[in-house]
């Protein structure tokens, strides 16, 4: 019999912990990026686990669609980072305040 | 239900992908180095890929390897190479007053929440009916046909839009790579 699928979605909700934790703590703007595929991962995750428990594909094709929008995102996101790098030479998030009130 | 035995191997299988994810994960967030990050995020992707193989998700265990731990992380190191911000981060300097420790607490009660949503629901709540109109998942070359049939069918419109969406990430990362090269040649002609 194959593992029950209470454990995996339990190290999903771990994986979703921990990468929400790392997006509200570091303020390097790459290492949020890392944290938030972390969090993407797990959510991943737990459609598989779905799709299995459930033995419906569509949790797959879901899966599907979600690691292409993560490319598009991080793509962006890294430009945006490089562009915001080379006019305050740093990735810190916590320097970003020019549109403060 | 728990005192069913399981196979071995699945469960060998389990504590291997829970192992590699979660000192990935934990090396992401503890490593001050953004490179030794990036290596860790490879560890705790790989991670997934192997639970992915476990449950019968072999089209997309390939897809991680590729896209994530291939192209994704490698566009990390890219960007971090790129711009030399591999120095260290000061971790041990709080900016803000009991950052950490709001955020440790407003973690702790979302995987409590959902760890005891998980214990108290049924697993399958309105699940009978998805699962018996659903066809049963298949492994190896079958997956990826089983997928591909889904995706070109069920969810055709919503690929074709993925199709634009990429379009438009090409065509907006240019465009954010490119701008600041003219404005430098602008300002250098004038």
């Amino acid at each position: 019999m194959n593992v029950p699928a209470a454990w995996y979605l339990v190290l999903a909700a771990l994986l979703f912990g921990i990468g929400a934790f790392g997006v509200m703590t570091r303020r390097s703007a790459l290492i949020m990026f890392m944290c938030l595929e972390l969090m993407l991962n797990a959510v991943n995750l737990t459609f598989v686990t779905f799709s299995r428990t459930l033995s419906d594909i569509g949790g797959q094709a879901a899966v599907f669609f979600v690691m292409v929008v993560a490319a598009a995102e991080v793509t962006v996101g890294l430009g945006i980072v490089v562009s915001v790098f080379r006019r305050r030479s740093s990735t810190s998030v916590d320097e970003l305040s020019e549109m403060k009130g | 239900m728990i005192a069913t035995a399981y196979a071995i191997p699945d469960v060998l299988v389990f504590l291997t992908s829970a192992l590699l994810i979660l000192v990935g994960a934990v090396g992401v967030l503890a490593m001050r180095n953004p490179v030794h990050s990036a290596l860790s995020l490879i560890l705790a992707l790989f991670g997934v890929a192997v639970a992915f193989v476990a449950q019968s998700a072999d089209f997309l265990a390939a897809v991680q390897i590729i896209v994530y731990a291939g192209a994704i992380v490698v566009l990390f190191l890219f960007v971090i190479m790129f711009l030399g911000v591999d120095r260290r981060e000061t971790v041990r300097v709080e900016p803000l007053v009991g950052q950490r420790v709001f955020a440790g607490v407003g973690v702790l009660i979302t995987v409590a929440g959902l760890i005891a949503l998980f214990a108290r629901s049924h697993w399958v709540t309105g699940a009978i009916a998805v699962s018996s109109s659903g066809q049963a998942l298949q492994t190896g070359s079958k997956n990826v046909t089983q997928i591909g049939t889904a995706v070109f069918t069920t969810y055709l419109f919503a690929f074709e839009a993925t199709a634009a969406l990429l379009i438009v990430a090409v065509v907006g990362a240019v465009l954010l790579a490119r701008r600041e090269r003219a404005a430098d040649a602008e300002g250098s002609q004038s």
